[in-house]
């Protein structure tokens, strides 16, 4: 099994889907001529040409609203943001024209498409380009979301988000594109709504998705030096959400911590914590915590950018207080 | 047909609107579509246009007047149509027929009986339905300044761990599952008390029966009152040990107190008495019963002419009644014709206590425990000898007076055991 | 017939005097146009339909037999019967929430329509849009919406799916003279003529956004959006039935062959208020008057009978069965059912089985 990175990960699902699915195209910002801003689209348009792999002018509300449209008349488009933190200036497309527009319509419709594209902070990048959106999207009935953490998930799940009926939010990061895993050669799915374990224990359960669950690695392999055994759970999907294998992990446990880089007000860690405490109370020993980004905007300054970033040693305070060691 | 118009819902919180301006007057030919009034509304004058074409036959409204949301406005129809049925009440087109009628009083009467019967609502409480029974622990309520984590709740439950004998080591004393992992119950206290698994229905003995059915009739039928001394024991303890050391018979206390109460009732023997309802009998021999412990209950064998006898006498009687008793030996002559009872609880350490009295007896003696108490003598503490006893009587029969005579006589003998023996 | 009106502007004090000015309409006959008399019957059968079913929308509307919004489009409707008549029946049309006059233009049956409004599973919707989303999808009606300028581009979507497969359809988009001011349109216009789409894209300007007059809403003609993209154009009368089926005619069929898009600006009016609350005070009760005139209706009738197509008496008997139909279709509203408590849960996913959180 050769080692890939994330991006032809993505790269590799959106090519064989296209290959595969002739009502399959790609359409972005600087998808094409310039093979993609982080180079996730390299080769795409000399492999399928101009008119599936589409470059747009800088017009979020534009080309959001073409793609719904296409879908809703029979393609299977996958739109590129260049990051999610642009699609706000389209994101009513997606949340009343993609969300609803079936449900409007009693059902004569349906929106197969997937918004795709870098999410939350990339380091030093301002408070505008470092925004963690997956909460929003998940709020949303109509939608599916899903943040994949690594290039093994990452193909899986986008190969299966590009079949599915509905509109999908695929969330990546621009921090894990250069990130190596083996990925199969032959052909596999991840189905939508099934999370995963990524790393047994026996003492806490860190449920983390995207990024964070490298950060909540680091902190497990600390924590175990100390003789406490971490249970990383990684949704996948944000929503539909994998809430069973959090209960399951639970009650084993006893103990929970949510490790999410959206904002603590009505975040992904919020909705997962009221979820536990009403499916699993009889097996918590500790309150829930969770560690997210504070409630205040990306900094720049890098100090106040570490500090404003959920890092492994935030997730070992909060298991300590979970297990009652100080 | 003519139609009515009915103040219609112009703006979306409206409930009445006012006529600001008719455009049309009875008589008048309207086409659909044409502006007939103008309605203030809660929001704006809002302009009101016919549906249907035809003839303004009726307008029931004034300028300024106000018509509720569905009130008549005006009736459309063909020139010379009848519409008197549309004239009467105000809102017939929505009134229900009368066919309809019974059926809402049926309603109204069937949720009348809903809420007569108790405990139905219950069944409909939307919010707490249900909830009783999946049983809401009264534990909560115990331990609900326990600060415990809903996991270690549910441990302690399982494992029948009382949490307030479980001290927490989390934040603010919190139990945790490590608490009741490593909580040992202590070991002088009895884990929670075991009780019989089930309830045992054991089947009457005549005995008990009959018992039940004297005592009953005793207590509820003769108005009990009762009177208690404390005894100087000193000199019948000091008389009894002397006596005991030198004969072979073993004097017992309880003898003492049989030959003080035959002799006390000789001198008072309106104690010695039953009550028969028209008369009361004085009787002229003293039998006193003893009242004897047995597995099925108790039984009271006679000692008789219980005056004439000796210690040693009555001592023997008793010891031979009260085995004969134990062994369920006893005949009928040998426990009937008592006309006084002694009752002694005073070896199971009883101090004093009152006794039901013994029909057709007019009175009971309860004979305590003796006590070892201090005592003032001449100004100083000193060791004393005690025993209470108190005395039952039937009220129809005897006297406070008289009983307390009888106790002091009682009392004296004992305080003076020499008396007895003389 | 065929007076251009008096050039809209403001007054001295800054009041509007007239919102919107009529182009003149064709001087094309309906001969010349190719239009069978028996057509023109069924164009002036469709118009009525639109308005008596409106009509009584209201006053069931009045009545409380629905809530929600009421946006009627009474005085629109040679726009929507023409370019229904001018298009294919597989073309596909989008528009925005004043949508009951197209859609039963396109074939949403008065039944369908007004079960929609009475919230009922019947509905052209299953009862899940309301008035605001008409849909008919199987008739390449894709819908009201609401969201002023939120549609425009998925007009052009539609168009562009039609485009890849290489299918010679044209997709008409329809929106206010309001959504112009969003940056939607101006967005869709610019990747429509890009990627040069088979979009005629609709500006149905009648004269007001909600309550605001075009003159005190947006700055220049509207129909001047297309300039700066290079984007053909032109401006028609709407109060005319032939002149609208002229230019959709002639506009559709060059869009099918040419694939580049359109944006036609059709001059109308509504004698409605924005929606069932609005007393319309905004507007002078001369201007409505003025523009009642054009009736488009009114227009045919006269037409028609002008030229002894057919007599009063059929067209009253025409009058007489559309207005049976409409209140068969409040019965049949009346008497269907709600949509099941199950249809809560239902079209919402692609899939049946989606795990709601609940």
């Amino acid at each position: 099994m050769a080692e890939k990175q994330f991006r032809e990960a993505i790269r590799e699902a959106m090519t064989e889907e296209m290959r595969r699915d002739e009502s399959v195209f790609l359409m972005g910002e600087e998808v094409a001529e310039y093979e993609g801003a982080y180079k996730v689209t390299q080769g795409m348009l000399a492999e399928f040409g101009g008119r599936r792999v589409i470059d747009t002018p800088i017009s979020e509300l534009g080309f959001s609203g073409l793609g719904v449209g296409s879908a809703m008349n029979g393609m299977r488009p996958i739109v590129e943001f260049m990051t999610f933190n642009f699609a706000v200036v389209g994101i009513d497309q997606i949340i009343n024209n993609a969300a609803k527009i079936r449900s409007m319509s009693g059902g004569q419709v349906k929106i197969p498409m997937v918004f795709r594209g870098p999410n939350a902070s990339a380091g030093q990048l301002g408070a505008t380009h470092s925004v963690a959106y997956e909460s929003l999207y998940a709020h949303f009935p109509g939608l599916i979301t899903i943040f994949a953490a690594d290039p093994y998930d990452a193909k899986g799940l986008l190969k299966s988000a590009i079949r599915d009926n509905n509109p999908v939010i695929f969330l990546e990061s621009e921090q894990t594109y250069g990130m190596k895993q083996e990925v199969p050669e032959e052909e596999y799915l991840i189905p939508i709504g099934k999370g995963t374990v990524k790393r047994e224990g026996s003492d806490v359960t860190l449920v983390a998705h995207g990024k964070m669950v490298h950060v909540a690695k680091m902190a497990a392999e600390q924590l175990a030096k100390d003789g406490v055994e971490a249970e990383i759970i990684d949704p996948r999907t944000i929503k539909p959400f994998d809430i069973d294998l959090v209960i399951e992990s639970v009650k084993k446990t006893n103990r929970l911590v949510i490790v999410d880089e959206s904002h603590p007000f009505g975040g992904v860690a919020a909705e997962v914590g009221f979820q536990i405490q009403r499916e699993a109370f009889d097996y918590l020993d500790a309150p829930v915590q969770r560690v997210t980004v504070p409630d205040v905007p990306a900094p720049f300054s890098k100090k106040l950018f570490d500090l404003w970033f959920p890092s492994p040693k935030d997730v070992i305070e909060a298991v300590n207080s979970v297990t009652y060691r100080k | 047909m003519a139609i009515v118009i009915d103040m219609p819902k112009l703006s979306d919180t409206m409930e009445e609107g006012v006529i600001a301006k008719w455009n049309v007057k009875e008589g008048d030919e309207v086409k659909s579509g044409d502006i007939i009034a103008e309605v203030e509304t809660d929001k704006a004058t809002m302009e009101v246009e016919a549906f249907d074409p035809g003839t303004i036959l009726k307008i029931f409204a004034k300028e300024g007047d106000a018509v509720p949301l569905g009130g008549k406005m005006a009736v459309i129809g063909k020139e010379g149509e009848d519409i008197s049925d549309l004239l009467g009440d105000k809102k017939s087109e929505d009134k229900p027929s009368k066919e309809e009628a019974p059926v809402e009083k049926e309603t109204l009467e069937s949720e009348a009986e809903t809420e007569e019967t108790p405990g139905k609502k219950e069944d409909f409480d939307p919010l707490f339905g249900g909830i009783e029974g999946k049983g809401t622990e009264k534990e909560s309520a115990e331990d609900g300044h326990i600060k415990a984590s809903p996991l270690a709740k549910k441990m302690a439950k399982e494992q029948g761990i009382e949490l307030s004998n479980v001290k927490g080591s989390g934040p603010l004393g919190r139990i945790v599952k490590k608490d009741i992992e490593e909580y040992e119950a202590p070991a002088a206290q009895p884990t929670a008390t075991k009780r019989a698994e089930k309830d045992e229905d054991v089947p009457v003995s005549q005995m008990r029966k009959s018992i039940a059915k004297r005592l009953a009739e005793s207590k509820f039928g003769s108005p009990h009152f009762y009177e208690t001394v404390d005894i100087d024991m000193k000199k019948a303890v000091d008389a009894r040990t002397a006596m005991n050391a030198s004969g072979d018979v073993k004097i017992s206390f309880n003898d003492f107190v049989v030959k003080a109460c035959a002799m006390a009732l000789r001198q008072h023997p309106k104690v010695n008495s039953s009550w028969l309802g028209e008369t009361m009998r004085r009787h002229a021999s003293i039998h006193v019963a003893v009242a004897v412990a047995v597995d099925e209950g108790l039984l009271t064998p006679v000692i008789r002419d219980t005056d004439i006898k000796g210690l040693t006498q009555i001592s023997a009687e008793t010891k031979e009644l009260a085995g004969k008793a134990r062994d369920k030996k006893l005949q009928p002559q040998e426990w009937e014709g008592s006309t006084f009872t002694v009752s002694n609880l005073g070896m199971y350490g009883i101090e004093e206590f009152t006794a039901i009295i013994n029909p057709p007896n007019a009175c009971i003696l309860a004979v305590g425990a003796i006590r070892d108490i201090p005592v003032i003598e001449n100004g100083e503490i000193v060791p004393g000898k005690r025993m209470k006893v108190t005395l039952s009587s039937d009220h129809r029969i005897v006297d406070g007076a008289t009983s307390a005579q009888f106790l002091n006589a009682v009392r004296n003998l004992l305080e003076n055991p020499m008396n007895m023996l003389l | 017939m065929g007076n251009e009106t008096e050039v809209a502007g403001f007054t001295p004090t800054g009041a509007v005097y007239k919102s919107t000015k009529l182009p003149k309409p064709t001087r094309k006959t309906h001969k010349s146009l190719g239009i069978k008399e028996d057509e023109l019957l069924g164009l002036y059968e469709c118009m009525y339909r639109q308005r008596r079913f409106e009509e009584r929308a209201a006053q069931m509307y009045q009545k409380g037999k629905f809530g929600g919004f009421l946006h009627l489009y009474i005085g629109q409707e040679a726009l929507s019967s023409g370019l229904n008549y001018a298009l294919n029946d597989d073309d596909d049309i989008i528009t925005a929430y004043r949508d009951h006059g197209m859609g039963l233009a396109r074939g949403i049956s008065a039944k369908a329509g007004m079960a929609e409004l009475f919230g009922k599973a019947s509905g052209c919707s299953n009862g899940k849009g309301g008035s605001m989303h008409f849909f008919d999808v199987k008739n390449h009606f894709w819908g009201g919406h609401a969201i002023v300028g939120a549609h425009v581009p998925l007009g052009g979507g539609i168009a562009l799916a039609n485009k890849m497969r290489n299918e010679e359809k044209v997709t008409v988009c329809l929106f206010g003279d309001g959504a112009v001011d969003q940056g939607s349109l101006n967005e869709s216009l610019n990747l429509a003529q890009l990627w040069k789409l088979p979009v005629i894209y609709v500006i149905e300007n009648n004269g007001y956004s909600m309550g605001t007059a075009v003159q005190r809403h947006s700055a220049g003609e509207l129909v001047d959006r297309a300039l700066p993209y290079g984007m053909k154009h032109d401006v028609i009368s709407g109060m005319d039935l032939l002149t609208v089926i002229d230019k959709f005619r002639d506009v559709a069929e060059e869009v099918r062959k040419d694939s580049m898009p359109w944006l036609i600006e059709v001059r109308t009016y509504r004698y409605r208020g924005h929606s069932m609350s609005d007393p319309a005070n905004y507007r002078s009760k001369e201007e409505l008057q003025e523009f009642k005139s054009y009736d488009p209706i009114e227009r045919l009738k006269t037409y028609i009978l002008e030229r002894d197509l057919f007599d009063e008496k059929k067209l009253d008997e025409i009058n007489g069965n559309i207005d049976e139909e409409i209140l068969e279709a409040i019965d049949f509203a009346e008497n269907s059912d709600f949509p099941d408590d199950e249809e809560l849960y239902k079209h919402i996913y692609a899939d049946d089985d989606f795990p709601y959180l609940r």
